[in-house]
């Protein structure tokens, strides 16, 4: 699956890039990153429940033991509270380190040091301590992993202060987020998605970086401004297919930046198409996309010519059967209809 | 006596006097002096250090000084509090001073210090000085978090002195992750984490104390043991109150802390044991005057009688006074001047610290990110707008 060129002035189009380009999965490029910052930057270190000896439970730690020692790719035991604070000390002090939540949804025990410690220490000492921190690990609904492996915790994190968060949903920007997340000053908070580790493509040789508030122009179009994360973007895209045959020609931006938003790449879209679908996965009550619906009101609302519609997935645990699971999470299908709702 | 020379702190190679101290010519001695602890060292699974505590009078004169100082401050904290200068909550040291000035006399600037709310003296003794700490407490510009953190978030980064943390326990993972970044970068320094007998009943306590012994950290859990958690006693918070005990594999040592050599003493061994074999345990048998906070009379759950008890028995600054006078090092007169100037000292720098003004509003956004790779907030038209972050 080949991302569509983004139309970035910094950062370098996927499609444009000068020599041939190697192909890889998802978590290949989030590895090549790690690997990359580790060899240039001795202060990058990795800390996680089994991301040394056994190679992480997603492979994105694969051999980098083996690369660079236990000293700086550490085993942790299974103690998330205390791990992540280890690591916010570890960046007050001057390393960069990269805490991995085997589980997203395992970081909730951290919540405390990721909110008060992680997000406001910047603030509290008068900006003595700085914390570059990377927060990186899978979320989303996969599959029939239950309730409690079936964690979005962007809604949960996205009002802590002082934190960034971006969420990756291609090989191409994910190796570009890791990259810019390890060499940010600020704390940052990585979403992969499980269902998304095992995406092929082309990306440059040379080095490139994705910029963190940026977002990303998936398919441009006139009708009607479609933003979307993660690993809706696909389920956005299959939608725009159909979409293109009936006669409707789609805007999708991957937002990527959940904290804070691209709200200038995103302005720039509503004023043209003048109607906005947010398709995320995130739980309906306090998601993402309810923060964006404020800020596109704030900022937008004269050039909105229908009311903002927002999919999310249903709000409750996650169940286990597999039609159930379906449902909870937003569907191609509701997304061609809702843009045929918005569109009339 | 003219207070001509200046009183120079032992070992040399430790950072140099700070605005703590004034120019004494009373016995500035360095000739070695060997003082016996209050009480011997309790320990558990290592042997413990000697009782015998070399010192100098230069050093113990200091040690009067600069607990004096420290209880000055609070003191006056108390008076601003009551005069609503100072907000929020306010956690006052006074009694404990003794685990402050110890450490510091045992260990180097380039030693770590973490603790938790009850910073005000921990922040003196890592060389802060008396104005940023009242204009902090104050809310002012000149606050050593320039009036953003209050009293609970008091930091100096040049001295590794990491605050300064509000959430009980929080700080410990934190200070194993900077022993964690000591051992990293191959310094030979260690961490000393600081936290309270009600923190100590923590989970995240014992997670970072066994990463902290499987990858053998240099970090040094210090309880500072006052026997109330808030209003709770010890004994009905924890089953088992012998917190240096409660490292189970990890060594641990009870020290009185109302004995400011005492402390000296633990500290230097732990300070040598972490960097060679991994974390200790230091319970500092200690007790604060004053009630949890300025919103805690400290009364409904402790005797009056108990107070009193331990400020006649038991206070750090008293024991070093009868040290002074029973060496012969100072007159009391002497003393009584030391206090005196101390005192002039201390509403000198309330005054200033008042005059500092009230931050901007504008600092309400500042701080929050650091500015740096790409990390401008970007408004619909591409400027940085500070308030917006949806």
């Amino acid at each position: 699956m080949v991302a569509r060129a983004a139309v970035a002035a910094n950062a370098v189009a996927a499609a444009e890039f000068k020599s041939g380009g190697h192909e890889l999965l998802l978590f290949e490029a989030l590895r090549e990153a790690l690997i990359e910052e580790m060899k240039a930057d001795p202060t990058v270190c990795v800390f996680g429940e089994d991301v040394g000896h056994y190679g992480g439970s997603y492979k994105v730690t694969k051999g980098l033991a083996e690369m660079f020692g236990d000293l700086r790719v550490l085993d942790t035991p299974i103690a998330e509270n205390s791990f992540t604070g280890m690591g916010v000390g570890a960046a007050m002090k001057g390393l960069r380190p990269v805490v991995e939540g085997m589980n997203m949804g395992f970081l909730l025990l951290a919540y405390n040091q990721i909110s008060n410690n992680c997000g406001m220490l910047h603030y509290t000492s008068g900006g003595q301590f700085k914390i570059p921190l990377v927060i990186r690990g899978p979320g989303g609904v996969g599959r029939q992993l239950g309730a409690e492996h079936s964690q979005r915790l962007e809604s949960y994190f996205q009002s802590i202060p002082g934190l960034q968060m971006v969420a990756c949903s291609t090989p191409y920007n994910a190796k570009g987020l890791m990259k810019a997340a390890i060499r940010s000053e600020n704390p940052v908070v990585l979403f992969e998605h499980v269902l998304l580790y095992n995406l092929k493509e082309k990306i440059p040789d040379e080095e490139y970086i994705c910029c963190l508030e940026e977002a990303e122009m998936v398919r441009p179009g006139e009708h009607v401004t479609i933003l979307t994360y993660s690993r809706m973007r696909y389920h956005v895209m299959q939608a725009a297919k159909t979409l293109v045959n009936k006669g409707y020609d789609p805007e999708v931006i991957d937002i990527r930046s959940l904290k804070p938003f691209d709200l200038h790449t995103i302005g720039n879209s509503i004023k043209k198409t003048h109607r906005v679908l947010i398709v995320e996965e995130c739980m309906r009550t306090g998601g993402i996309g309810a923060s964006l619906r404020s800020a596109i009101i704030d900022n937008f609302w004269d050039y909105l010519d229908a009311p903002i519609m927002c999919l999310s997935s249903q709000d409750v645990p996650t169940p286990y059967a597999a039609p159930l699971e379906d449902a909870t999470v937003v569907q191609p299908a509701q997304i061609v209809a809702a843009v045929e709702q918005i569109c009339q | 006596m003219a207070a001509a020379a200046l009183l120079r702190r032992v070992p040399a190679a430790r950072a140099p006097a700070t605005a703590l101290m004034a120019a004494r010519a009373i016995s500035g001695s360095t000739a070695p002096l060997t003082i016996e602890t209050s009480v011997p060292f309790t320990s558990h699974i290592v042997d413990p250090p000697s009782r015998d505590v070399t010192t100098t009078p230069a050093e113990i004169l200091t040690f009067f000084h600069d607990m004096s100082v420290m209880r000055r401050m609070e003191i006056a904290a108390d008076s601003l509090y009551k005069a609503k200068l100072i907000r929020g909550f306010c956690h006052l040291y006074d009694g404990q001073e003794a685990v402050a000035v110890g450490m510091e006399a045992a260990i180097t600037r380039s030693d770590s210090i973490i603790t938790a709310y009850r910073d005000h003296c921990t922040y003196l003794a890592r060389g802060g000085d008396l104005v940023s700490a009242f204009a902090e407490l104050m809310g002012r510009q000149a606050g050593c978090s320039r009036g953003k953190g209050g009293s609970m978030h008091f930091y100096k980064k040049d001295a590794n002195f990491y605050g300064g943390h509000g959430i009980v326990g929080a700080q410990v993972p934190l200070g194993c992750g900077l022993a964690f970044a000591q051992k990293y970068r191959k310094e030979e320094s260690a961490t000393f984490a600081l936290y309270g007998d009600g923190a100590a009943n923590q989970g995240q306590l014992f997670e970072a104390l066994n990463i902290s012994a499987l990858w053998k950290l240099p970090a040094i859990l210090v309880c500072e043991n006052n026997h109330y958690g808030m209003g709770t006693a010890e004994w009905r918070a924890a089953k088992s109150p012998a917190y240096y005990k409660r490292g189970d594999y990890v060594p641990g040592l009870k020290v009185d802390g109302m004995d400011v050599l005492a402390v000296k003493q633990a500290c230097k061994f732990a300070k040598e044991h972490a960097i060679a074999n991994g974390p200790i345990v230091l319970e500092m048998d200690t007790y604060r005057y004053h009630g949890h906070s300025m919103s805690d009379p400290g009364s409904t759950y402790r005797t009056r009688d108990e107070i009193s008890g331990v400020r006649q028995e038991r206070d750090p600054i008293e024991r070093v006074r009868k040290l002074i006078l029973a060496h012969d090092l100072a007159t009391p007169a002497e003393l009584k001047d030391m206090e005196k100037e101390i005192r002039k000292e201390v509403d000198d720098a309330i005054a200033k610290a008042k005059e500092s003004p009230i931050p901007d509003t504008s600092e309400l956004f500042t701080n929050v990110y650091v500015k740096g790779f790409g990390v401008e907030s970007f408004g619909a038209d591409r400027k940085e707008l500070r308030a917006t972050l949806p």
